[in-house]
This record gives structure tokens, sequence and C-alpha cells, in this order.
């Protein structure tokens, strides 16, 4: 299982670099152009979410993302430390149709809209607590491994 | 730079073009820009999105907190994009209903609301 961890601190500059390394990433492991552009989507959404939720409570310590290619399957997990996180439990259908003014401003509106872009994109997605405090988001996707396995057990 | 702004006046509109891309780091520069436009008297809008890379949930924001601001003086704004990876995060958060969104920039401004 191929592994690349980043850490980083919890500044918006910092989401960039998070999602030029899961692309990268995403093209070595085959995975479908289309899906490499709902993986720089979404990985930059859980980040925002992540640097989003440090800041508002004064965490400064970092944000981690890990990448892995394991089985077919492309996984990416992004674990921040914040130890109460109202957000945290089922990621469910998110409704946008009250939005207002004052919630863009204080950011809470793209919060509730990051959430509902995760949902809608990732083929899988979990949000569970971190043993050492804190959320771990859950992603992933199918890896062009996938389509070879399955052209193979199709010719055995 | 990661995120390009441009205005011209077509009219009584005015043309925001955006280039490269709009994410948690840059979006508070378009966020600027929506608000000193507004507070200018400039209440019909046109965002050219035809340069821009990548959006975000924290784009989206920003364009819905602009409508909504155009809105309280009876304005209007309208986006130009014709990328289908772009207008992908309109349509997954339901905002295609929110936003008039058109293919070119002439399409906007001969638009009536």
């Amino acid at each position: 299982m191929a592994v690349v961890e980043l850490s980083f601190t919890p500044l918006p500059g910092h989401v960039r670099t998070a999602r030029l390394i899961a692309t990268a990433i995403a093209r070595r492991a085959d995975v479908e152009p289309d899906i490499v552009d709902e993986i720089r989507l979404a990985v930059g959404e859980a980040c925002s979410r992540a640097v989003r939720l440090h800041q508002s409570h004064g965490e400064a310590r970092p944000i981690r993302l890990t990448l892995s290619v394991d089985q077919g399957r492309f996984e990416v997990v992004v674990i921040d430390a914040v130890p109460d996180d109202d957000s945290r439990g089922p990621v469910e259908d998110v409704d946008l149709s009250d939005l207002s003014v004052e919630d863009s401003d204080d950011g809470s509106m793209s919060a509730r809209i990051g959430l509902a872009v995760i949902v809608g994109l990732v083929d899988s997605v979990e949000v569970i607590p971190h043993p050492a405090g804190g959320t771990e988001v859950h992603m992933s996707w199918p890896s062009g491994d996938v389509r070879r396995d399955t052209v193979l057990a199709a010719e055995a | 730079m990661d995120l390009s702004l441009s205005t011209r006046t077509e009219g009584d509109r005015t043309v925001v073009v955006v280039g490269g891309e709009i994410d948690v780091y840059t979006a508070p520069k378009l966020r600027e820009q929506l608000i000193d436009l507004v507070s200018n008297g400039n209440y019909h809008l046109v965002v050219d999105m035809e340069g821009v890379d990548f959006l975000d949930s924290t784009g989206l924001g920003v364009l819905v907190g602009g409508l909504k601001r155009v809105r309280a003086h009876e304005g209007s704004l309208r986006l130009v994009c014709a990328q289908e990876r772009i207008l992908k995060i309109f349509r997954i958060t339901g905002l295609t209903k929110v936003f008039p969104i058109h293919s070119s920039v002439e399409e906007a401004l001969a638009a009536t609301d």
C-alpha cells in the first residue's frame, strides 16, 4: 500500500498545497480524469473545513492528510485536531434553501455548502472521531487498478 | 497570483472578470471587490468566470453573498461560465436555480431581469 502523508499549519494558503498533492497522487494511481477533478474539489473542501475549524477554535496544531492507494481504491483522510466539533457525525443531506447574506459573512454558509459538496461528490465518505481528539474525514474513490482488476476477472 | 480580477463598465452593467482559482485563500479578494462595487452604486453585475480554473464552496458563498447584496438594491448578478467542471459544483449544490448562468458575456449583457 502506497502512502503519502502531509501535515500543514491551519492556514487557508495551504489548502491549495493539499489539493495539488492529492491530484498528483491520484493521477499516478491512474484515476479517471473526471474523478481527479472531484478529488481536487473534495480534498479542498475537507481541508478548508479543517482550517475553518482550527481557526475558529484557536487551534494552531497542524492538519494532517494521508493519501493511499490500496486494492483499487484511492483513499484520502483529512484529520483535524479540534476537540469539540459540533459538525461531527453522519454526513447528511444539507439543505441550502435558507442561505442569507449574514451566513456568507461569517463563513457558516460556506461551511454548509462545503459539506453539501463533499456529500454530493464523493463516492464514499465517513466522518469519524479521531482517537487522539479531533475528526477524521475519510473519502475514497476507485483508482485505475479497479478497471484492470475487472478486466482480468472478466477474462478469467 | 492565484486570482486575477478586473472590472469594466458595459452600459449600466459592470463586468467583473475573474481568473485563476477561487478558494478559501483567494475568495476574500473577490468578496471585497463585490462589496466595493455595490457600495459604489454598481448594482447590476456580470461575473465572467470563463478564466476560472477552480471554484469551491468558499467561492460559492462569496457569490451568494454578492447576489444577496445587489438584490437588496433591486440589482442583479449574472454569471458567465461554460466550463462543465465549474458548472458541476453549482449543480451539486442546487445553486443553478439561484444564479442566472450564461455561456457568454454578450448573452449575459443582453439578458433582461
